[in-house]
C-alpha cells in the first residue's frame, strides 16, 4: 500500500517542529513549564509525519473561518510512558 | 482571626488497610461496654460515650487532648471481637484471593508457576508502582486471577483445589462446606508477600487478613454526637444505635465461647455479629434485610452517610446551604424596571447587609439601630470592632445608640431600595439564570419582576419560586453589578443576540400602535406616554383636526401617529431597515419594498418612517431594533429602551383595547364547508392510493417498500389539506382579529395553532409514523381489519372549536401522550449530560492574556475559542457586522439611502 504524506490533506493544519530557543520563547511568552503546553502522541499521524520525538513541542497553524490565523503548540508525548 | 497560609499542592493520595495493630494504637480507649450514659447523666467510660472519645458538650475538655468543643477533632475507639468477621466492603477482593491460592494451609500459594508470576510481575512493573499505575494494571491482575483459578492442582504442593463459592454477601462455601471468617483469615494469612503484587495489593500498605476484622474502629463521638430533645430525653446518633448491638452480641459471643457453650449456639452469635457488623458498614447490602431503628425506619450507617444526592458528597461538599439568602413565589410588576426585583418587607427585615460606621454616616448608623429589629429598616446585629456580635433588641437598642456605636462599629442593617442583590432561578442552565437586581422594597409576600426578565431565567407565574442572595461586601457588589448585571444579559452569549426584551402584550401593544395609520388623540397620547417622561418632550402633533361640540362649538383637536409615539423611545441618530414578522411578501433579506401589510420598517435619524413594530422589531431573541440599540449605544440605553417600549406597549394595549375569545376563531358557514369539501377530497384521494396499493398498481418510490410508499404519500396529501384547510380559515381572519394580530405579529400563538382551532386539527402522528398500533391489524375496533384510510390511520378531521370524535379524541390523545414522555426524557437526559460537561468545564477560566487554562495551569486554549471573541458582543456568531458599518460609513442620510444600502449588501 502506498503510503500517504497526511500533511499534505487539506484538512491537516500545518505542523511544524520548534527549536529549543523558539520552545524556550514560547514558554517563558505565556509563563509556563512544558507540562502545561496541551499535549500531542508521538504516535499521532501528524506528529509522525514530522519526526516528532517525546519533549519536542509541535506548532501548530490553522485558517479559521472567525479568526484567520491562528496558532497552537502542543507537547509530544508518548502513549506507552503516558499515566 | 484566620492565619495566612501558604496553599499546598497534594502530591499524592495512598490509600491502605487498616491492620488490627494500627487500630488498636490509634485507640483512645478501648470500649467493652454497650452502654452510654449512667442514671446521673455522665458518660460511662470504656463505653461508648467514653469523654476519651472527645467532647460533644460545651464547656466541658476533652480527656484525651484537653481541648474544648470545636478544638478537638475527637478521637477513635475500639472494640476487640471476640471472633474474627468479615468486612462486607471487600468480599469481592477475598473472594479472588481464596479462588486464586492454595487451599493446603500449609502452602498457600499463588496457583501459579514462580516463572509466569514473575512474568506477570515483570509486565506490571513496566508501568511503574501501585501508586503511579494502578489503573494501568488492572487488566494484568485480572489475567492473573483469572489464571489462577482455572488450575485446578497446585503447582506447588500438588493439593487438589476445592470449588468456592460467595453465598453473599459474606459467608463463602468451599464444595458445600461452609469457611468460617477464621479458616478464611488462615488462608490470606498464608499468602506470601511476592505473591501480593500480582494479585494487586501493596504488600507496603495492606495485608489480605486484614480484610477480617479482628477489632473494629469506633468513630469518635463528634461523628455521631447525640442530640438532647426538648424534653430532657437524649436521642443517639444511628452509628450509636449500631455500635451498641455489635457490642451486645460481641459480649454474649464472648461469654457463650468462655463458658463452651454448644458450637451450634456459638456459630448463631457469631453470624448475629457479622450481620451488625456489615450492616454498620452498609445498610442496604443486598441479601440481608436492613437493620431498623424501633419506630421501623432503616437505620442511616457508614455508607448511607456518603452515598447518592442525599449524602456527604453531593449534598455537603458540591453544595451547601448558604446563609443570607431568601426564597419565595414571584409575580409580575410591570411598572418596575427591568433591573429592578420587587422585595417583600418581611425577607427585607430578614436579609441585612454590613455597614462600616464612620464619622460620615455615624448618625444615619444611629438612626437605624434606634428603631430596633423589628421596625423598618433598622438593624438585627451590631458587630463590636474586636468582632463581637450584639444582637439589637427593642430593649437595647437606645443603650446601644448611646454607649456603643461609634467609628469602626459595624451594624447589620436590613435590606433597603437600591441594595444590589443575585437573582436566580432553577436549573441555572445558563450564566442568565443568576443576574444582579437592585432591590424594591414592597408590600405583599413575593418576588416581583419585570416581565421582559422571564426569557432568561424562564420564569412564569404558574407558582415559580426564585432565590435570592445578598451581597455582603463593597467588591461583590461593584462586581456584581458590572459582571452580572441584567442590562450587561440584554445581550445573550448563546446566539449573540437579545434575550432580554418585550414579550407577548408589549408586542400587541407595539402592534397596535405602530401598525398602519393609528392616530391617539392628545388625552390618548398622554396616556400612552404617561409612565414614561417623554409627555414633556411630545413633539407637534402629526394632524389637527376641527371637531365640533354638541353645542356647537368649535375645537382643535390635535392627534398624533402611534409610528411618531414609538420614535420617542429611540436615538436621535438610529437609523435600521428591515423587514418585520408581519411581512408577508416575497422578498430576500433586508430589501426595500412596498409592504401591503405595512411590513417593512424604516427607521431614519431615530423616526419611524414606516413599517410595524413587531416581534422582530423589540421582541426577545429576535428584536433587531432592540439589539442594535443595546450594541450601539450600550447596556443602560438598551433598558431605557426596554422600559419605555414596553410601558408605552402596556398603556397603549389599555387605551385601546385588546381582548381575544373563542370568538375570534369563527369563520362563516361559507369557508367551512369549503374546508370539509377539500378535507373530503383529500380523505378519497388517500383512499384512491390506498385502493392502487391492494390492486398492486401503487408505484413505489425509489429506494422504499410499497407499504412505506403508501404511508409517506398518505402524510403529504393529508399535511397538504390541513395546510390548505388553514388557509382557506386564515381567508377569513383579518388583521382586524385579535388572536390573529397575536400570531402574526410574534406576541403569542401562531398561525397553525389558529387553523387547528377554526380549520382542521390534521394527521396525528406516534413515532413520526401515522398511527398504526393498538389492536390486530387495526387502530380501534371501529374500523375494519386492515382499514389504511385516513380516519383509521390518525387523521383528525374535526377543529378544536367543533369538538373531536371518538375516534379521533383517542388518536390525539396519543399524539399528545407522545409529546409529553418525550420532554420528560429530554429535560432528564439533557440536566445529565450538561451535569457532567459542567463537571469537566468549571474549573477553566480565561486569563487576562487571553489564554483559557485549568487550576493546574495547564493551557486548554491559546486564545479563547481560537479567536478571542466574546461571543456576547459578536452579532449572531459573526465576529462584526460588515452591512451595518458600511451603512453607518457612508450613511442613509438622503431619503432615499438605497444607493449605499445597496453597497452595504454587498459587502
Amino acid at each position: 500500500m502506498p503510503r500517504i504524506d497526511v500533511l499534505c490533506h487539506y484538512m491537516v493544519p500545518k505542523h511544524t517542529l520548534l527549536t529549543e530557543d523558539e520552545v524556550a520563547e514560547v514558554l517563558e511568552n505565556f509563563k509556563i513549564t512544558k507540562n502545561q503546553l496541551p499535549k500531542i502522541l508521538r504516535q499521532d499521524p501528524a506528529a509522525r509525519a514530522i519526526n516528532a520525538a517525546e519533549g519536542d513541542v509541535v506548532k501548530i497553524e490553522r485558517e479559521s473561518s472567525t479568526a484567520g490565523h491562528c496558532v497552537a503548540y502542543r507537547l509530544v508525548v508518548d502513549k506507552e510512558t503516558l499515566i | 482571626m484566620m492565619s495566612t497560609s501558604i496553599p499546598k499542592r497534594i502530591e499524592k493520595i495512598q490509600f491502605a488497610l487498616l491492620s488490627p495493630k494500627e487500630i488498636r494504637a490509634m485507640s483512645a480507649t478501648k470500649i467493652i461496654t454497650a452502654d452510654t450514659y449512667d442514671d446521673d447523666g455522665f458518660p460511662i467510660e470504656m463505653g461508648l460515650m467514653d469523654p476519651k472519645l472527645g467532647v460533644i458538650e460545651p464547656g466541658l475538655r476533652c480527656n484525651t487532648c484537653g481541648y474544648k468543643v470545636d478544638e478537638c477533632p475527637g478521637h477513635f475507639g475500639h472494640i476487640e471481637l471476640a471472633m474474627p468477621v468479615i468486612h462486607v466492603g471487600f468480599v469481592k477482593v477475598i473472594k479472588s484471593m481464596l479462588l486464586s491460592t492454595c487451599r493446603n494451609t500449609t502452602c498457600g500459594r499463588l496457583l501459579m508457576t514462580d516463572a509466569l508470576r514473575d512474568e506477570y510481575q515483570k509486565q506490571m512493573d513496566r508501568f511503574g508502582t501501585f501508586q503511579e499505575a494502578l489503573f494501568n494494571m488492572e487488566p494484568v491482575i485480572d489475567e492473573v486471577v483469572k489464571i489462577a483459578k482455572d488450575t485446578s492442582t497446585c503447582p506447588h504442593c500438588g493439593e487438589e483445589q476445592k470449588k468456592i463459592t460467595l453465598d453473599k454477601p459474606t459467608s463463602f462455601r468451599e464444595d458445600g462446606h461452609k469457611l468460617t471468617p477464621k479458616e478464611v483469615r488462615e488462608r490470606l494469612e498464608k499468602i506470601s508477600d511476592d505473591d501480593l503484587k500480582v494479585l494487586g495489593m501493596n504488600k507496603m500498605v495492606a495485608r489480605p487478613e486484614w480484610m477480617i476484622l479482628k477489632a473494629l474502629p469506633v468513630p469518635p463521638v463528634t461523628v455521631r454526637p447525640s442530640i438532647t430533645l426538648e424534653s430532657g430525653d437524649r436521642s443517639e446518633d444511628d452509628l450509636t444505635h449500631k455500635l451498641v448491638d455489635v457490642l451486645r452480641i460481641n459480649q454474649r459471643l464472648q461469654e457463650n465461647r468462655d463458658a463452651g457453650a454448644p458450637q451450634l449456639i456459638v456459630e448463631d452469635l457469631w453470624e448475629l455479629l457479622q450481620y451488625h457488623i456489615t450492616t454498620y458498614f452498609d445498610n442496604q447490602t443486598s441479601g440481608i434485610p436492613p437493620a431498623r431503628h424501633r419506630s421501623g425506619r432503616p437505620l442511616k450507617t457508614l455508607a448511607q452517610r456518603l452515598k447518592g444526592k442525599e449524602g456527604r458528597f453531593r449534598s455537603n461538599l458540591s453544595g451547601k446551604r448558604v446563609n443570607f439568602s431568601a426564597r419565595t413565589v414571584i409575580s409580575p410588576d410591570p411598572l418596575i424596571s427591568l433591573d429592578e426585583v420587587g422585595v417583600p418587607e418581611a425577607i427585607a427585615k430578614e436579609l441585612t447587609i454590613p455597614m462600616r460606621v464612620h464619622e460620615y454616616n455615624l448618625q444615619q448608623a444611629k438612626d437605624l439601630v434606634l428603631r430596633g429589629p423589628d421596625v423598618y429598616p433598622g438593624v438585627n446585629y451590631v458587630i463590636r470592632p474586636d468582632g463581637h456580635r450584639i444582637k439589637v433588641t427593642d430593649k437595647n437598642a437606645p443603650m446601644l445608640v448611646e454607649e456603643k456605636i461609634e467609628v469602626g462599629y459595624i451594624i447589620e442593617r436590613h435590606l433597603v431600595d437600591g441594595d444590589v442583590v443575585l437573582f436566580n432561578r432553577q436549573p441555572s442552565l445558563h450564566r442568565m439564570s443568576m443576574m444582579a437586581h437592585d432591590v424594591r422594597i414592597m408590600g405583599g409576600k413575593t418576588f416581583r419582576l419585570n416581565l421582559s426578565v422571564c426569557p432568561p431565567y424562564n420564569a412564569d407565574f404558574d407558582g415559580d419560586e426564585m432565590n435570592l442572595h445578598c451581597i455582603q461586601g463593597e467588591e461583590a457588589r461593584a462586581e456584581a453589578k458590572i459582571l452580572m448585571g441584567v442590562p450587561q444579559h440584554i445581550l445573550s452569549p448563546r446566539f449573540g443576540g437579545p434575550i432580554i426584551g418585550g414579550i407577548h402584550d408589549h408586542i400587541s401593544g407595539m402592534f397596535l400602535l405602530t401598525h398602519g395609520e393609528r392616530y391617539l388623540d392628545e388625552m390618548q397620547t398622554l396616556f400612552a406616554v404617561s409612565l414614561t417622561d417623554f409627555a414633556q418632550k411630545l413633539p407637534k402633533p402629526d394632524k389637527v383636526e376641527e371637531a365640533v361640540g354638541p353645542d356647537g362649538s368649535k375645537r382643535q383637536v390635535k392627534y398624533w401617529s402611534g409610528k411618531t409615539i414609538f420614535s420617542l423611545a429611540l436615538p436621535d441618530d438610529f437609523n435600521i431597515t428591515f423587514k418585520s414578522a408581519v411581512c408577508e411578501c416575497d422578498v430576500k433579506g433586508n430589501e426595500p419594498h412596498d409592504c401591503p401589510t405595512d411590513g417593512f420598517v424604516e427607521i431614519i435619524n431615530g423616526k419611524l418612517i414606516r413599517g410595524t413594530i413587531d416581534e422582530k422589531a423589540i421582541g426577545a431573541f429576535k428584536g433587531q431594533i432592540l439589539e442594535k440599540v443595546v450594541r450601539d449605544y450600550g447596556p443602560d440605553a438598551g433598558k431605557a429602551f426596554i422600559n419605555h417600549v414596553n410601558r408605552m406597549a402596556v398603556m397603549t394595549v389599555t387605551i385601546l383595547g385588546f381582548s381575544t375569545g373563542i370568538d375570534d376563531e369563527d369563520i362563516p358557514t361559507d369557508a367551512k364547508r369549503q374546508i370539509n369539501e377539500r378535507l373530503i377530497k383529500a380523505e378519497q384521494r388517500v383512499d384512491r392510493r390506498v385502493e392502487a396499493f391492494q390492486t398492486g398498481m401503487l408505484e413505489s418510490m425509489p429506494g422504499r417498500s410499497l407499504e412505506e410508499t403508501l404511508e409517506v404519500e398518505s402524510m403529504k396529501i393529508l399535511g397538504n389539506a390541513r395546510d390548505e384547510a388553514g388557509k382557506i380559515a386564515g381567508r377569513y381572519l383579518g388583521l382586524k382579529n385579535s388572536a390573529v394580530i397575536m400570531a402574526k405579529s410574534g406576541a403569542r400563538g401562531s398561525m397553525l395553532n389558529l387553523s387547528q382551532m377554526s380549520g382542521s386539527i390534521g394527521q396525528q402522528a406516534v413515532r413520526g409514523e401515522r398511527i398504526n398500533r393498538g389492536y390486530l391489524d387495526r387502530t380501534l375496533p371501529h374500523f375494519k381489519w386492515g382499514d389504511l384510510g385516513a380516519p383509521a390511520k390518525g387523521f383528525v378531521k374535526s377543529c378544536y372549536k367543533e369538538g373531536l370524535k371518538p375516534t379521533e379524541y383517542f388518536f390525539h390523545s396519543m399524539g399528545g401522550r407522545e409529546g409529553l414522555v418525550d420532554t420528560a426524557v429530554r429535560t432528564s437526559r439533557s440536566g445529565y449530560m450538561q451535569r457532567r460537561l459542567i463537571n469537566a468545564l468549571e474549573d477553566l477560566k480565561v486569563l487576562n492574556d487571553g489564554t483559557v487554562r485549568n487550576t493546574a495551569g495547564t493551557i486548554i486554549q491559546f486564545k479563547y475559542g481560537e479567536d478571542g471573541i466574546d461571543p456576547t458582543r459578536s452579532v449572531r456568531g459573526e465576529p462584526v457586522n460588515y452591512a451595518d458599518i458600511m451603512l453607518e460609513v457612508f450613511g442613509a442620510g438622503d431619503e432615499k439611502g438605497s444607493k449605499s444600502k445597496k453597497k452595504g449588501g454587498d459587502a
